[in-house]
């Protein structure tokens, strides 16, 4: 009987499996465990792995800290809108905040130094996208994400929303700009 | 039960509860014009990614981006499985419908959820995406549309489940339901679970849009959320697999391989494809690696397996049909000799080949959880789910229309020569649509984004030439593949309102394919084996599955060599 009758034999149950098939099943089900294994794998033996460290947060509180930041290591301002340029001390704690429509502020970080990068939104959900390196993270009002990142290639990196966020989305950019050792 | 009720199709033999058939007409029908409405969209909104065009403006591309992603994703799909789920219950189990003014009131419903939720976006004011993401508001319209849709649709499940206890009842068939049904009833169990997450998440966020409730968490939201919107393309999945196992009945008699391999199968997506809402979590805050790597991997690729195993018994058991015709030379004389000219087959085996070398692999890397760092919100996600949704079940359920035309709708397909064109333009332009976009997407090109080139940025960025070149590409062929589209269209569209009636054997077109009168493929002597080649039913099937597992395995390599390339991070 074709597949859309019901079946010819009631007990089909006990008809034992075609043998491409039963190959096939095998294979596919080692693909799969292979597949899955290398997830934990690459937490032990990879170097990009997120560490999920968050924290519940407010827009006010963020916006303080990140305040605090600009405050401390601006060492320029850009645009004709006089974006901050930061200049943070390697193995600082490093914020960007998103809010629309905009990533804030610029930041300048050392090549192979380490950094523990915050990132939270103020307003809606934002996309933090770092290019041309393409790294993507999903941001959201009211967490706080901590990511420990060692930029190892040098020049400008933008960021970019790749989470709609209105109108004004894709004007919502921001800057990372790696610089060689010590100035 | 009485018997006027139903109608007995002289050509499939197939029976129709006339209530069922006009159910499944007005469904069909309905579907149909949300596609011609989605694919206008479609047509907009591609025009204006394709660079060297930028039709819109960007208030009118995100508004049209919305209603494209809304009408496409949810409303023309889970529509036209109503349909399906109506004929896979009444019709295949030749059983009458249940409670068909509950199925008119779910009709009723969805149709009245597709026109509010329709009538918010084009206003301007829910121009917010499918996703809706809180805390960015729509007018309460937009969620009300969405929650009416979803309690019309669920009605119409229950009374699919309430065909299959009639029909068990009343005995209208002996043993148990057939494969397709099997299929149907997993689509149907999934689609309960993701109208049930739809609501749990819908109607909190429709109160709060009226200002009942003063915040909605933003992470809730998305874990949520996502139970609704990738379960709903897990309906899709395992309708179009029961679509594909019909289709090759119907075109070849096929039978399933073993019963207890395909159904397991479909077993495996009613445990395990719902955990899928993970995948778009991968780089959210607030979750932990380890229910990352459990939920993503559909609790260690469960669900591949199954969709692997589909993969080979579908194309499996219609070669082993036509090696019992007597098409065993070589390795592939069974596929050169398929009915290529017929769109009922051809557009279901392009649709079998997209879903799973394109949508299939694309989705299992970029649902790796580290990998998914390099792919999050790039225009490769579209370009993933392009494959899945449009080459997979939108093609198959356009293969399945060209048999429905004649069988439920009793008229001839008009044009059948461009029918005969239409699943290879559509496919094959989609095909390419897809690969350029995860190629523009694997550049770092955004999904859901204006300006590529960011003119009015205070700081901007430039992508390499190669990027534009993509999606120029992505531009070329996606007009293709809505040419494809609107060919689809006008052809049922024509057939249906306009086409002649069909009366003889020989008026059937596409659905006539005498191989579908053919007795069901028996088992030769010495087992399905002796028709094939090493011991195994289906030789050529396993060889093209061993050719898709090495692109798979490579595909998979290259991806995590790309990501060894980015910065260090933890």
């Amino acid at each position: 009987m074709s597949a859309i009758q019901p079946p010819a034999e009631t007990v089909w149950w006990k008809r034992p499996l075609d043998k491409v098939e039963g190959t096939w099943i095998a294979i596919a089900l080692a693909w799969s465990l292979i597949m899955f294994i290398m997830m934990p794998l690459w937490h032990i033996y990879g170097k990009q792995n997120l560490s999920n460290e968050a924290y519940r947060t407010t827009p006010q509180a963020f916006l303080a800290k990140t305040q605090a930041m600009v405050d401390q290591y601006t060492v320029r301002t850009e645009t004709e809108a006089n974006l901050p340029v930061v200049r943070p001390p390697p193995g600082s704690d490093v914020y960007v905040l998103g809010r629309l429509w905009q990533w804030w502020p610029l930041l300048e970080l050392e090549k192979g130094q380490t950094y523990r990068l915050h990132i939270s939104s103020i307003d809606w959900q934002h996309g933090f996208s770092l290019q041309p390196v393409n790294v993507n993270l999903q941001i959201l009002p009211g967490y706080e994400v901590v990511l420990t990142i060692t930029p190892d290639t040098g020049g400008e990196q933008t960021i970019i929303c790749n989470e709609y966020c209105g109108l004004g989305h894709h004007n919502m950019t921001g800057k990372i700009y790696v610089t060689e050792g010590a100035q | 039960m009485s018997t006027e009720l139903f109608r007995t199709c002289p050509e499939s033999g197939l029976q129709f509860h006339k209530p069922a058939e006009q159910l499944m007409r007005a469904n069909a029908v309905v579907a149909i014009v949300i596609l011609l409405f989605g694919g206008i969209t479609a047509l907009l909104v591609t025009l204006t990614r394709w660079p060297a065009v930028h039709l819109l403006p960007a208030d009118k591309f995100y508004q049209l981006l919305t209603l494209h992603g809304v009408n496409m994703l949810i409303f023309w799909i889970v529509t036209f499985e109503m349909a399906i789920l109506y004929f896979c219950s009444s019709t295949l189990l030749k059983c009458r419908l249940a409670t068909p003014r509950i199925a008119w009131l779910g009709f009723l419903l969805m149709l009245s959820g597709v026109v509010i939720n329709n009538l918010a976006v084009l206003k301007g004011n829910a121009s917010v995406m499918m996703t809706s993401y809180v805390p960015m508001p729509a007018n309460p319209n937009f969620y009300l549309g969405l929650i009416l849709f979803a309690v019309g649709a669920l009605l119409a499940c229950f009374v699919f489940l309430g065909t299959l206890v009639i029909a068990r009842e009343e005995k209208t068939y002996e043993g148990s339901i057939p494969l397709v049904t099997f299929g149907a009833l997993t689509a149907c169990i999934i689609a309960v679970f993701t109208i049930a997450s739809g609501a749990i998440i819908m109607v909190p966020t429709y109160l709060w849009s009226l200002g009942y409730i003063n915040n909605i968490d933003a992470a809730m939201y998305r874990l949520v959320w996502w139970a609704f919107g990738h379960s709903s393309q897990q309906i899709n999945v395992a309708a179009h697999v029961a679509v594909w196992y019909a289709i090759a009945a119907i075109v070849f008699g096929a039978r399933p391989l073993s019963e207890k391999v395909s159904r397991t199968a479909f077993f495996l997506y009613i445990a395990f494809l719902q955990l899928a809402s993970a995948h778009h979590l991968l780089v959210d805050p607030g979750l932990s690696s380890e229910w990352k790597i459990f939920n993503t991997s559909y609790a260690m690729y469960l669900a591949v397996l199954a969709s692997m195993v589909h993969g080979l018994t579908v194309p499996g058991s219609i070669e082993v049909a036509q090696r019992a015709k007597g098409y065993t030379k070589g390795l592939f004389e069974w596929l050169r000799k398929a009915p290529w000219g017929n769109p009922v087959f051809s557009g279901m085996f392009i649709s079998l080949i997209g879903f799973g070398f394109i949508g299939g692999i694309s989705g299992v890397v970029m649902g790796t959880e580290q990998i998914n760092i390099i792919i999050h919100n790039t225009i490769y996600v579209p370009g993933h789910f392009h494959a899945t949704v449009v080459i997979g079940t939108t093609l198959a359920f356009m293969s399945l229309t060209y048999f429905l035309i004649p069988v439920l709708f009793r008229r001839q397909v008009v044009m059948p020569g461009l029918a005969k064109w239409q699943p290879y333009l559509f496919g094959i332009g989609m095909a390419v649509f897809t690969l350029a976009l995860m190629a523009a997407g694997t550049l770092g090109v955004q999904r859901r984004h204006w300006d590529m080139a960011f003119a009015d940025s205070i700081v901007g960025f430039d992508y390499p030439a190669s990027a534009y070149t993509f999606m120029g590409v992505a531009g070329i062929s996606g007009v293709a593949a809505i040419l494809g589209g609107a060919i689809f269209i006008l052809i049922t569209v024509i057939s249906v309102f306009f086409g002649k009636r069909v009366e003889s054997e020989s008026s059937y077109g596409f659905a006539s394919s005498k191989l579908m009168k053919a007795e069901p493929v028996l088992v030769p002597e010495g087992g399905h084996e002796a028709a094939g080649k090493w011991g195994f039913a289906a030789p050529g099937t396993f060889l093209l599955a061993i050719f898709f597992l090495l692109i798979f395995v490579l595909y998979y390599i290259v991806n995590w060599k790309y990501l060894a390339s980015v910065w260090p991070m933890s």
